[in-house]
């Protein structure tokens, strides 16, 4: 990352407004995360609606009928674990080092497919019990929630195949790192919303 | 790159120092898994009283969220740092606004509207 940004060396002492335009790397950053949190913001109006919601279940199965803290737990370690390699990736990508970036960015890959595989087997077994987002209210809440995030995770791991491929086809430039830091900002940012989700959804749901 | 070459401030997620970091992932990883399975205990436990365990979720996912953006996402309170702090600072304002206004409102209305079985037994 010291060859994208550090052309500027100005003392300290020069005044903000003098120093001229921030690096690309910082505004595409900034911009970024302006962006996430925005989505966040999304995420937070779908958790108000569920937690409005979550007791109007019209006579059909409560939460914590439905779910499975077992099956939550191993999707959140998925989850977690992912994030943690994704990291390790943007350090090999920072390095240059092509292996170990399509090591750690396909490990990633792999965990996020094990959330989605798991969410999947968890919505497909509700629906067999006729639990499906037509049956009340919490469940529409439920699905449009927990379903919005693995739509999220979803994009982000089509985005993360689109970026092996630019990795492999225009290596690791200054345009790709930049590409690479905010895939890994997003899929940070999801590890972040599934805290929130298995807290207030899952663990929230007591008898 | 050093913090002192930056003219207008860091992006998030950007360390000071590009070698060895991957200790601060190693770090957020361990306090996210301590979190997440005190979490899951929480839950489930009779240790703590029930009135209780909801808050105590709420604690722990907050610290965790904040592990997330402070080792994960290296947010930090740096001077380089001021437009994405100040930015997360909004974000959690209206994230704040939108939860907690959807909530007091609806519980309102709750509570002052009439259910709709009392309404059509009034008008017998």
């Amino acid at each position: 990352m010291t060859n994208i940004s550090s052309s500027v060396d100005e003392p300290l002492d020069v005044p903000l407004s003098l120093r001229g335009p921030a690096s690309t790397h910082a505004v595409v950053g900034f911009g970024f995360w302006l962006f996430l949190l925005s989505d966040i913001v999304i995420f937070a109006a779908l958790f108000a609606t569920y937690a409005v919601l979550s007791g109007a279940t019209a006579g059909g199965p409560t939460g914590a009928e439905l779910f499975d803290r077992h099956h939550v737990f191993a999707e959140t370690l998925c989850l977690l674990l992912s994030s943690f390699t994704c990291g390790l990736g943007s350090i090999a990508a920072q390095r240059g080092d092509r292996q170990a970036t399509y090591g750690w960015f396909g490990v990633t890959a792999l965990l996020g497919l094990c959330f989605l595989y798991l969410e999947f087997a968890e919505f497909s077994t509700l629906l067999a019990q006729g639990a499906g987002p037509t049956r009340s209210a919490f469940l529409s809440a439920f699905f449009t929630l927990v379903g919005t995030h693995g739509l999220h995770v979803a994009a982000g791991l089509i985005w993360l195949v689109v970026m092996l491929a630019q990795i492999a086809t225009l290596g690791l430039r200054p345009m790709v790192q930049n590409r690479l830091f905010c895939f890994a900002l997003f899929w940070h940012a999801l590890d972040i919303v599934w805290v929130g989700v298995f807290t207030i959804v899952y663990l929230g749901a007591t008898p | 790159m050093t913090l002192s070459t930056q003219a207008q401030g860091t992006a998030p997620g950007e360390t000071a120092v590009s070698h060895g970091s991957w200790r601060t992932y190693l770090v957020g990883l361990l306090f996210a898994l301590i979190l997440t399975g005190a979490s899951f205990w929480a839950a489930d436990t009779d240790l703590v009283y029930p009135a209780g365990v909801p808050i105590l979720l709420g604690v722990l996912a907050i610290a965790q969220m904040g592990i997330h953006i402070v080792f994960f996402l290296h947010i930090s309170s740096a001077p380089d740092q001021t437009n994405n702090i100040l930015a997360l600072a909004f974000g959690i304002f209206v994230v704040g606004l939108v939860v907690f206004g959807s909530l007091i409102i609806m519980g309102n209305l709750n509570h002052t509207d009439m259910p709709m079985h009392e309404m059509m037994q009034m008008q017998r």
